[in-house]
């Protein structure tokens, strides 16, 4: 069987040019190789090639146990490892069936939406940077340092979390993390709004940004879409109105849709977005129910010091934990969320030992990069760039 | 090899009015040391890290690094930030070939240093496996500061090299060593 | 938006089983909140295309797809799991193929649902499993050069030939 790509023969009547972009290119923000056939500045076909980073989660989620596969989930979409974290957390609660209590529900919210913030930041200020704007970047890098202080508070940790427990959080938000969020809260959206400002209605902008790239919602449904690109389109899908989970139903957010799914659209989905975003962290804080921020689950939340020193019980339970011996139920469970990029599916099959039997991640940033040549075709180089940009591929959710 | 950072940037030499005089080995390796063009090949998770170690609040552009190089023709020091798959090593010695003398390498993150928490089927453990490295930080992923410090220590080794180590026999067999030319 | 729960929709699904599955149906249940349906192999393209299109299924989504292996278990050993959506209803179901080894080869959805292109291939990449009908099955995620399928249970994570980590330290 041939490896080889199906790139189009020479054509006697045009002299198309192959250009080789990537997969160590500036503007690929990630490593991914695309081989363009190019007829002078416009693009007539795209291959890419893919799997420069794979670094075979889904096999080593197989020899790890539970515990441990919460830090290899971070690394799916670093830009917002939380959703991430929580997404496998509430994956093997559902198998396991336990109820979350509402407070670490809110506590969940609360640091998903800051990560969500976190993810479309980086993509609009580097689509920005793609057409040559710089000081957008700099600018709001500043607040995405902010909210990494609010995560190293509650978990050490600034980019690749590893954040929270099965079964809810593993302590209260200090004093210092809620300043810090009611900080964010108040400075962050003086800074969107500049932001806003300098980038939205800028000639500049939109005149490179608008109707490149552009796909239909039938297409981005057909080649399975979900997230910022597909509402981007027209089609209002988000997986926490749709299946909502950790309580998203109590919030009430609006969800930002596009009309023609060009790379403009797709920016404004995210700027606004960012914008629901900080609604729903005000809802969440200002609604904050009171109660444990850890549902009763011994097999997986380690007991406080005091009992392992002195009961029998608690110290069994904790070497278990530890030692990722837990007894964890048969079966098999379909969990998604919604993360920085759409709908990260987490397919977890369990035959009862102490790792998963087989652990699928549906990764979105995989799934609608295949529609990439499709949405270039016919434009310019140029443009292709920008595209590429705007559909925030994130190389270690492409490649996992 | 532990490598001193000296705050004292002035080198020795004999000074007067209106003139310094020093060796030529102390020049070329303060102004190499303090320009450094990094070649950001950043493939996962440290790529973010080291755009926040370049974005405003730790700012690497201080320290010389202003001018960002893609190119590897233009380019001093190769920071080789992630995970490096098989798949991909080929094409990093291909960066690395094309870059010009004197050129530095550091190797950001545990994947990169030695394959990290991926110890598997389709990493590359370590790419010092196909590429000389010179200063390796650890971390998942290693915090700005760090970068720094790493990049501090580059300028360290820069500024000590000498200018006739490149066309040494003892560089010349380490590359050897890696089947470079 | 009609909102059934997974039996009702198990039950709706079933009540319409000669037209939508034909005599394909191998077995079905209810797992959680899925209601999830085995079918033959042979019949899988004209299955699909019946849950894609038919008016009383309409499950335009193909949220994901993915292989099993389950070694020593025969004429069952290899699998393709898929998850289908349907967006208007929020209607979700799971669909199963189960074959040997001696017979890998599953009819491609790449032409109901462009985006089983790459799902496919990763799944090739993978266990081995080929699509037919498929426009280019080849590997996408590993080197070209790869001569194994590394997801198969018999081969093991790590790189066979490395030599800087003792597996003594590593508790293998």
């Amino acid at each position: 069987m041939s490896q080889t790509p199906n790139i189009p023969v020479h054509d006697v009547e045009k002299d198309y040019t192959t250009l080789n972009l990537g997969p160590t290119h500036p503007a690929t923000h990630g490593i991914f190789q695309n081989v363009l056939t190019m007829d002078g500045e416009i693009i007539v076909n795209a291959v890419p090639t893919i799997g420069y980073i794979h670094r075979a989660f889904e096999k080593l989620a197989e020899h790890r146990p539970y515990n441990q596969i919460t830090p290899i989930t971070d690394r799916l979409n670093y830009c917002s490892s939380p959703i991430n974290n929580m997404g496998w957390h509430m994956a093997v609660e559902k198998l396991i069936g336990c109820e979350i209590p509402k407070r670490a529900d809110y506590m969940r919210v609360i640091i998903m939406e800051l990560s969500r913030i976190a993810d479309h930041i980086v993509c609009d200020t580097v689509i920005a940077v793609d057409s040559g704007a710089m000081t957008g970047f700099l600018y709001l890098f500043q607040w995405r340092e902010k909210i990494y202080e609010i995560f190293e508070d509650i978990c050490g940790a600034r980019l690749t979390t590893n954040i929270g427990r099965i079964g809810g959080m593993n302590a209260e938000f200090s004093e210092l993390t809620w300043k810090r969020i009611h900080d964010f809260l108040e400075q962050f959206p003086k800074a969107l709004e500049e932001f806003d400002k300098l980038v939205t209605r800028n000639r500049i902008f939109v005149d490179r940004t608008i109707n490149t790239g552009p796909i239909s919602a039938e297409r981005a449904l057909a080649y399975g879409f979900t997230g910022p690109n597909l509402r981007a389109a027209g089609v209002d899908y988000d997986v926490r109105v749709m299946n909502p989970y950790s309580s998203y139903q109590d919030f009430k957010f609006d969800i930002p849709v596009g009309k023609n799914g060009d790379t403009y659209d797709r920016y404004m989905v995210r700027m606004h977005e960012m914008w629901e975003s900080l609604s729903i962290i005000r809802q969440a804080v200002s609604n904050m129910p009171d109660g444990p921020v850890h549902a009763d689950l011994p097999e997986f939340f380690l007991p406080a010091k005091e009992e392992v020193y002195s009961s029998m019980e608690a110290l069994i339970y904790h070497f278990k934990i530890v030692m990722g011996e837990t007894d964890i139920p048969v079966g098999e469970v379909y969990h998604s969320v919604e993360g920085g990029n759409g709908e990260l599916g987490f397919y977890l099959v369990s035959d009862g030992g102490r790792t998963p039997y087989r652990l699928h991640f549906r990764r979105p940033s995989f799934i609608y990069y295949q529609a990439y040549p499709e949405m270039i075709k016919g434009g310019m180089l140029s443009d292709a760039i920008l595209t590429m940009s705007s559909m925030n591929v994130i190389a270690g959710e492409l490649d996992a | 090899m532990s490598v001193t950072i000296d705050p004292n940037l002035k080198p020795d030499g004999v000074e007067g009015s209106g003139f310094f005089a020093t060796s030529l080995d102390k020049v070329v390796g303060l102004a190499r040391a303090n320009s450094l063009w990094p070649l950001p090949f950043a493939t996962s998770c440290c790529g973010i890290e080291f755009m926040a170690t370049m974005a405003s609040h730790y700012d690497l552009a201080r320290f010389g690094s202003e001018r960002l190089s893609f190119s590897p023709r233009q380019a001093d020091l190769l920071m080789v930030m992630g995970t490096i798959s098989k798949k991909m090593a080929p094409i990093l010695r291909q960066v690395y070939e094309q870059m010009a003398e004197p050129k530095w390498v550091l190797c950001m993150g545990a994947c990169a240093s030695s394959g990290g928490i991926f110890d598997t089927y389709s990493v590359l453990q370590g790419i010092d496996r196909v590429i000389p490295v010179d200063v390796y930080i650890p971390g998942c992923p290693p915090r700005p500061e760090q970068v720094l410090d790493g990049i501090l220590k580059i300028q360290e080794l820069a500024k000590s090299e000498g200018v006739g180590r490149r066309n040494s026999a003892e560089y010349k067999e380490r590359l050897a060593q890696y089947g470079l030319k | 938006m009609e909102a059934l729960t997974p039996q009702e929709l198990h039950d709706h699904l079933l009540s319409r089983e000669e037209a939508l599955f034909g005599n394909a149906l191998v077995s079905s249940s209810v797992d959680r909140d899925f209601p999830v349906f085995e079918i033959e192999k042979d019949q899988l393209l004209a299955v699909m295309k019946n849950l894609q299109s038919h008016a009383d299924a309409q499950f335009g989504f193909l949220t994901t797809l993915c292989g099993m292996h389950f070694p020593e278990q025969g004429e069952r050993e290899f699998g393709v799991v898929y998850h289908l959506h349907n967006l208007p209803n929020n209607w979700r179901i799971r669909v199963k193929v189960f074959f040997p080894k001696a017979d890998m080869k599953v009819a491609s959805l790449s032409s109901l649902w462009p985006t089983a292109n790459w799902m496919e291939r990763q799944e090739f990449d993978f266990f081995g499993i080929q699509f037919q009908g498929h426009s280019d099955l080849r590997r996408i995620l590993n080197m070209d050069e790869m001569n194994y399928f590394p997801m198969r249970k018999e081969y093991p994570l790590e790189d066979a030939g490395r030599d800087d980590k003792q597996d003594k330290y590593f508790g293998r």
